[in-house]
């Protein structure tokens, strides 16, 4: 089982997070077209490259940002949103 | 004791002071305590242990190294046990698991001799067509499976452990030992994990006759048990390899799964068979079992043997034979030359070497249970040079020793890259993932003295990998002379010159499939069913690939492998399955409904009454009980199981607003308002009520099964908005209730220390204060329909409120109420359920919710997905229903369809019988053209029968309202 990298309590196994999805730029809802809006409700990008995705920690429910790359399956970075290293 | 065992041998793992005594077959025998059934039969003289799978062949020892698979027993309702390893104990009775009326007369050796009728790929030809499908599946499921599976025994629970180390050792052999010290003595903490119950490995049974590499291995082991930062686990097997150095060790009756640091694998090598006809016979067994036969248990393998050599192992082989009494009747060596010293001292020895010579084919015994001597023919070039005359020479087993396959199941599924050495004619790790190392043969290193420096400094790379000193660069070890034999594989016409003992394949079975288009290895394995066996391919995959590679003109490098999956060895199903964990929740009431004889229900992971049993009433009964008691009298419900929030801060009402499709800025303090959400696609997610305590916090229900995922996204949502607010979970810290009832305001007035009257605390308000002494929020709102409160108290004080609100209500006629009354209240009042009455894709104008969606807001999540929406009616409107003419047996279920010309028009999502509407009354997401009310639709029972029904306006019942608020609606 993997180990995940949580900003606030350290390395845990997988099992104890979820993932919570890629994070995406919402387009503006008041002035998009309904393609660019039903593109961002319903299309995900599934080429495996370097992700920025919500992860939680859910004993805690502590969202995370982890960095990782979908090709190798590994976690590069973790950080708090928001914070510096984003 | 007599027959086949052998005086006191150094070593030993037998007790001979104490004698086991079993059964097998029904016939007594006896062996010692350490003894393996396998090892104890043998020795006894019974040279049949099992019939294979397919030709039902009678077959004896041939690996002895956990992977005999054609030796496995049923004992009691155990199935399945490998004779090979498990030891005896007394009493137990053993039978053969593949046998039509025991191991000598099995009737379904007749199998052997229809095996031109059994070609490969047999299964997928024979159920190719669709008509003969039923009869070959009666046929093959009478025919195939090991072993009887007892459904009467007791369901078996099982531990699971967790332990952490440095670096774990897989694998406690002389590379293994060696890793294991160097390590700990650099300050690493190692778990040193060995699948015997007696660690040493190769270096207990592969002695070449002379003891002194097992007295070296003896003391490693001796300085590995007495090391302070090594800790051994014997009997264990390392069942696989997963992620981050994550490895389940299986033992017994437990699984631990052991986090590492670093993983070094010193699993050694198994070895490999050669292919000639008849090489299954009882008696023909690796160098290796016949060497752990010897040196294990005492136990003479053979009496005239014949050992095939393909390298310099099988004469190290064959002087561990002659220092045991046995006689050699001749060396047979498929290369032209061994320059070892081994092969010298065994010609001093004045045995018959002859070289460049193969076994054409075993000849059996006259009763065909045994090997009686065996067929010399050239072999030259890759091919036996067959002919008339072939020399033949006696003798009663025979020992092969041609090559070795590398235990690399684990290093490949941990990612380790692998590639073919010509010269070791094995594979041998290229390129190694962080905090992965191998060792020992494993490596590539097959010397004795090679494996223990290679050990020690695969374990001194593994310290300094987790900064524990520092290592140079790993030694280089060349072998002399190639451990394996490139083409040990000897064609012959008659074939039953088997490549997999498990599945009985033929050579020519991979020719014919090769043949026939199934030229990779993954294409194969699958078609032959190589490797697919108990023993996994452990004794076959590499004699499968050099075949593969040879009849397609290919090296055994470039064919490339299978894909090694965990688990390594077969894990009972009950060591995976655990202690059974599956947890359940209860509310703080649990015990007084316990009491009150509730029947349960499981919504989600809470446990809830479906309905409180009662004397002399059925289930239907009971709870039309319980519902006239809500419309009569008052009734008292456990809802604990809400979801129930807090949202505190100046951002509060604004981070409602976003989230929920309301409005809630403008709620005065004390009120409360429903609340629906939807998420981005404007999909309804979940309902509640939401009430302002005070300006700046709002306490709110979610549903009971969305409780845990809601709070989580709102959370998320807030971390992604940054508003000035709070959210608290507040689910297990409350229990709630809902007393409902034209009486229930008589009871609560006789604990509440709050105003009831309607002018003070009006429909729809909340009011905080004391009921029975116990601080308390208090909600007026009216999901059954009736006059009725919501309670929310403290966790620790919900049995004292829920006893309270009984014991003031009995005067009343109180009754508890289960979820299926409150189901049948609701509905009445055409009240939806979310997830019920709604699906994955229902929208808010679908589930007639329109008036909840406030467009005027700046936003809310699902806004710009409802504005498209709203732009088009919507296809399907959820409404209700009158059952016209309810017939017993006749009556729709939920999901039921509701069919209009013919075609799907919509389903039913709810459906109860209502007394306070005389009728049967329902809910059914329908097609808008049907959602009027008045309209006639058809139902369509599971039977297949239709049934009419009328759609009719909701609520059912009491449209105006005028039983849950003080003042009628106009």
């Amino acid at each position: 089982m993997k180990l995940m990298d949580c900003p606030i309590h350290g390395k845990r196994p997988i099992s104890e997070f979820l993932y919570g999805g890629e994070i995406r730029e919402s387009p503006d809802p008041d002035t998009c077209t309904d393609g660019a809006w039903a593109d961002y409700v319903f299309s995900r990008n599934s080429v495996p490259g370097i992700k920025r995705e919500w992860w939680c920690h859910v004993p805690s429910t502590t969202w995370f940002v982890a960095e990782r790359d979908t090709g190798a399956g590994d976690v590069l970075k973790t950080y708090l949103y928001g914070s510096p290293a984003s | 004791m007599t027959g086949e065992r052998l005086p006191p041998v150094q070593g030993e793992w037998i007790d001979r002071e104490t004698p086991v005594c079993f059964s097998f077959e029904g016939k007594p025998f006896s062996g010692f305590s350490g003894d393996t059934v396998s090892s104890a039969l043998w020795a006894s003289g019974q040279k049949i242990l099992g019939r294979s799978f397919k030709y039902h062949r009678p077959r004896g020892i041939f690996s002895l190294a956990n992977h005999d698979i054609n030796a496995m027993m049923q004992s009691g309702g155990v199935p399945n046990i490998r004779a090979d390893i498990t030891q005896i104990r007394n009493g137990m009775e053993l039978f053969p698991v593949n046998t039509w009326g025991g191991l000598s007369r099995d009737r379904a050796r007749i199998l052997d001799h229809l095996s031109a009728f059994l070609p490969v790929g047999f299964y997928y030809k024979a159920f190719y067509g669709k008509r003969l499908f039923p009869y070959w599946e009666r046929l093959f499921r009478a025919m195939t499976g090991l072993g009887r599976v007892d459904f009467s025994q007791p369901r078996q629970f099982t531990a699971k452990e967790h332990d952490f180390c440095s670096i774990a050792v897989v694998g406690a052999g002389p590379s293994g030992l060696s890793a294991a010290l160097s390590a700990a003595d650099l300050g690493a903490d190692v778990v040193l994990v060995d699948e015997n119950g007696h660690p040493g490995g190769s270096g207990h049974y592969q002695r070449g006759g002379d003891d002194s590499q097992w007295r070296t291995t003896e003391a490693l082991w001796a300085k590995v048990l007495a090391h302070p930062r090594i800790r051994t686990r014997a009997d264990t097997c390392a069942a696989g390899y997963y992620a981050d150095h994550w490895i389940p060790l299986v033992s017994g009756q437990k699984m631990t799964k052991l986090r590492a640091g670093a993983v070094i694998f010193a699993m050694g090598a198994f070895e490999q068979p050669a292919v000639f006809r008849n090489n299954d016979l009882p008696g023909i067994m690796l160098a290796s079992a016949a060497q752990r036969l010897i040196y294990r248990y005492a136990v003479r393998p053979m009496r005239n043997a014949v050992v095939l050599c393909g390298n310099s192992d099988g004469y190290r082989a064959a002087l561990d034979l002659l220092a045991h009494g046995i006689r050699i009747a001749a060396i047979l060596d498929f290369r032209e030359a061994d320059g070892s010293g081994s092969s010298r001292r065994v010609q001093d020895l004045g045995v018959p070497v002859h070289f460049g010579k193969c076994i054409y084919e075993a000849m059996p015994t006259a009763d065909g249970k045994g090997v009686a001597g065996v067929r010399v023919a050239r072999f030259q070039g890759g091919q036996a040079l067959a002919g008339s005359g072939l020399e033949e020479i006696s003798c009663d087993g025979v020992a092969v020793s041609v090559g070795w396959a590398p235990a690399a199941n684990l290093l490949y599924q941990a990612g380790a890259r692998m590639l073919f050495s010509t010269t070791l004619q094995q594979f041998v790790p290229g390129a190694f993932p962080q905090g992965i190392f191998a060792c020992g043969r494993l490596n590539g290193v097959y010397g004795y003295g090679d494996r223990l420096q290679d050990g020690a400094s695969a374990g001194q790379q593994a310290a300094a990998f987790l900064g524990y000193g520092e290592c140079g660069p790993r030694p280089r070890f060349l072998e002399a002379a190639g451990p394996s034999h490139p083409w040990p594989v000897v064609p012959h016409p008659s074939g039953k010159n088997f490549v997999d003992l498990d599945e009985d394949l033929q050579l020519r079975d991979y020719a014919n499939a090769i043949q026939e288009g199934f030229d990779s290895p993954e294409l194969l394995k699958r078609y032959t069913t190589n490797g697919m066996g108990p023993s996994q391919g452990k004794h076959s995959s590499m004699n499968a690939l050099r075949i593969l590679a040879h009849y397609t003109g290919r090296a055994p490098g470039e064919t490339g492998t299978t894909t090694a999956r965990p688990f390594f060895h077969p894990v009972p199903l009950a060591i995976l399955a655990g202690r059974g964990f599956h947890p359940e929740r209860h509310t703080p009431m649990h015990e007084e409904h316990v009491a009150l004889d509730a029947v349960w229900m499981r919504t989600g992971e809470w446990l809830r009454p479906e309905y409180y049993r009662s004397a002399g009433l059925d289930r239907a009964a009971a709870i039309q009980a319980e519902v006239r008691s809500v419309r009569q009298n008052v009734g008292l419900i456990d809802v604990g199981t809400l979801g129930k929030l807090e949202v505190s801060g100046p951002g509060a009402a604004e981070f409602l607003e976003r989230i929920y499709l309301p409005r809630y800025a403008n709620l005065k303090t004390g009120m409360t308002r429903y609340a629906v959400m939807c998420d981005e696609a404007g999909t309804v997610l979940d309902d509640g009520v939401v009430a302002r305590l005070s300006g700046d916090l709002f306490y709110f229900t979610t549903t009971s099964s969305g409780a845990a995922g809601l709070y989580r996204e709102l959370v998320r949502l807030n971390t992604l908005w940054q508003l000035d607010c709070t959210l608290a979970n507040l689910t297990g810290a409350h229990a709630a209730v809902n007393l409902a009832g034209p009486k229930s305001r008589e009871v609560l007035g006789l604990l509440a220390d709050v105003d009831l009257a309607p002018a003070s605390f009006p429909y729809l308000g909340v009011r905080q204060g004391r009921v029975a002494g116990i601080p308390a929020r208090i909600l007026r709102v009216g999901f059954v329909g009736e006059w009725g409160y919501e309670i929310h108290v403290p966790s620790s004080m919900g049995t004292a409120l829920w006893k309270a609100l009984l014991q003031a209500g009995r005067a009343f006629g109180i009754r508890a109420f289960g979820v299926e009354a409150q189901r049948i209240l609701r509905l009445e009042k055409g009240h939806l359920i979310v997830g019920q009455d709604t699906d994955g894709l229902t929208t808010p104008f679908e589930a007639g919710l329109d008036w909840a969606v406030r467009m005027d807001k700046p936003f809310f999540v699902g806004k710009r997905s409802l504005q498209i929406l709203s732009r088009t009616p919507p296809r399907q409107r959820l409404a209700g229903f009158v059952l016209e003419s309810p017939l017993p047996g006749a009556i729709p279920e939920e999901s039921c369809l509701v069919v209009q010309d013919g075609s799907i028009a919509g389903r039913i999502t709810s459906i109860a019988c209502s007394a306070a509407c005389g009728a049967w009354v329902g809910m059914a997401m329908v097609d808008r053209e049907l959602a009027a009310a008045g309209t006639a639709i058809r139902i369509r029972l599971a039977s297949g029968a239709l049934v009419r029904a009328r759609i009719t306006a909701l609520p059912f019942y009491d449209p105006g309202q005028s039983r849950q608020k003080e003042v009628p609606c106009d």
